[in-house]
């Protein structure tokens, strides 16, 4: 018998494996739900999937009475729209001032400091400034995002481009380099797979934001529609719209990390 | 006028005195192996040929003009690893030096003059043996087809002096016997100067024309870094004319007996 660190799960065992959690949760959720029910038919913490599937049929293809919107399907696109629009200027932010910082000696020394303070502010405190300051409409949310993402991303970026090897920097000197010639060809091209891991990082952070600042001020958005509906008790939308965010956080992490591979891919070949 | 004058040159960190008092003088066309232990001063020596490291105090003059205090493109480099660009295709890291001077502000070549420079690069990396591998990625290449690479962008720019930083430390030695004949044939063709630092006394007699040995003359026991290295052996090897040098096989087993 192998020592237990040596032995590895084949391919079809370390599918089951990974699917058994999920597969026990489940089950757990629908014994649990059947005991609730039993006790009392109207109770609404867990929900049967019957009455999740009513509930989801109702938000996805019935317009809602009070505004004639297919509700779930606008508050994705309000709420994806705040979060693509956020980590989009975040990125370019994260990749002029993380590229500059990590390239150029003097500009690191000028922003390195402010960048790191920063970063250090809880972004969810300063809420009620940008509320106040750009007003209630999207520009505040998106404005969150940016502000609670964007530090990380410039440090990420300046710690990656000092990683990369100084003999480089040096060779592409000798080869006549200058300043800006060694910025668009030796480090930009090299940073933008980094950029797509450091954007998947913060990811999971840009979520929260959104989800806080619909939660408290916004009239659509997933973060907004689950916030109204806790004063129903209304589970059978908010889980399934939990459920939905989280598949639409994993997709999008899939879409980047498979860009990623397509237009980068002597970049994972060297990772290996 | 000596090619390259070294006048007197220290180099510390801080209380460290890593050379004290170098000074010598090179001609056009010279081979040199540079030798010697591990924190000797060869690395530092070489990295202020090359401009990353300023000394102390003195200078170096190439044709009687003090050296430029940052890299150029008329001190070509191979280090022992990351030489090249992993981004960027075979072709197109020889292409690079082609591209920076043709194109400063893209820095990228089209049409008739990429087709044109893309000419210039494959006949070199011909020349080092990479001709069936120009669309390949630096991921693909081994150990040797990677120096051979760096070899390659460096001649592109037509550098004075080639400045190689143990270059074959890394290959295994059939493949490093290769690299030796590669790099006498460059050197004999292109008639540039060359620098390099080894660790390996064998390939140091074998190469060059001149073989220096860096070592601390004077040793305090009680303060090791009281006193730095100088050049204390400067032995011809080979042969001084470039175009006559003979053949030379590093497995050669009286060369052995000197190493």
């Amino acid at each position: 018998m192998k020592r237990l660190v040596n032995q590895k799960p084949d391919r079809l065992l370390a599918i089951a494996l990974g699917i058994l959690p999920f597969v026990l949760l489940l089950i757990v959720y629908l014994v649990a739900s059947d005991a609730r029910l039993d006790e009392n038919p109207n109770d609404k913490l867990l929900p049967a999937f019957s009455s999740i599937a009513d509930a989801m049929e109702r938000m996805a293809f019935e317009p809602s009475k009070r505004s004639g919107d297919y509700l779930l399907w606008a508050d994705t696109y309000s709420s994806l729209k705040r979060l693509f629009l956020g980590v989009v200027i975040s990125s370019l932010i994260g990749l002029i001032f993380g590229v500059l910082q990590g390239a150029i000696p003097l500009v690191r020394s000028g922003l390195s400091p402010v960048v790191t303070a920063m970063s250090l502010i809880p972004p969810m405190a300063i809420l009620p400034i940008l509320f106040i300051v750009f007003g209630l409409g999207e520009l505040s949310k998106v404005v969150l995002i940016v502000i609670g993402i964007t530090p990380f991303l410039i440090r990420d970026i300046q710690g990656r481009v000092s990683q990369l090897p100084s003999e480089q920097l040096v060779k592409a000197q000798t080869l006549g380099a200058n300043s800006w010639q060694l910025i668009i060809r030796v480090i930009l091209p090299q940073v933008m797979p980094r950029l797509i891991e450091g954007v998947r990082l913060s990811l999971g952070p840009a979520w929260l934001f959104l989800i806080a600042a619909e939660a408290v001020a916004a009239t659509d958005g997933l973060g907004y529609r689950i916030f109204l509906v806790r004063r129903y008790l209304s589970m059978d939308v908010i889980l399934p719209y939990v459920f939905w965010i989280t598949l639409l956080a994993f997709l999008i992490d899939l879409l980047l990390r498979f860009s990623s591979h397509k237009f980068y891919p002597w970049y994972h070949r060297s990772q290996q | 006028m000596s090619f390259i004058k070294v006048n007197n040159i220290w180099k510390e960190y801080g209380e460290t005195v890593v050379l004290e008092g170098v000074s010598t003088q090179v001609e056009r066309g010279e081979f040199i192996t540079i030798v010697g232990t591990s924190g000797c001063g060869k690395s530092t020596f070489l990295n202020m040929l090359l401009g990353v490291e300023q000394p102390t105090q003195g200078q170096i003059l190439l044709k009687d003009k003090p050296l430029p205090q940052e890299p150029g493109k008329d001190r070509g480099i191979v280090f022992q690893r990351y030489s090249v660009f992993p981004h960027l295709s075979v072709l197109d890291n020889v292409l690079l030096g082609e591209e920076f001077s043709s194109s400063p502000v893209m820095s990228k070549l089209f049409g008739r003059q990429r087709r044109e420079a893309s000419n210039r690069a494959t006949e070199i990396l011909e020349a080092v043996g990479l001709g069936h591998a120009i669309d390949k990625y630096p991921d693909a290449l081994s150990g040797g087809m990677q120096q051979r690479l760096a070899i390659a962008q460096a001649l592109i720019k037509e550098p004075k002096i080639l400045l190689l930083d143990e270059p074959f430390g890394a290959l295994d030695p059939g493949i490093r016997a290769d690299m030796h004949e590669l790099i006498l044939r460059l050197w004999r063709e292109l008639k540039i100067t060359v620098f390099m630092v080894t660790h390996d006394l064998q390939e140091g007699f074998s190469l060059g024309t001149r073989l220096w040995v860096f070592d601390k003359r004077r040793i305090d026991p009680h303060n090791p870094n009281r006193f730095g290295a100088r050049i204390t052996f400067d032995l011809p090897v080979g042969d001084r004319n470039a175009a006559e040098v003979p053949e030379v096989h590093p497995q050669d087993p009286d060369l052995k007996k000197i190493a």
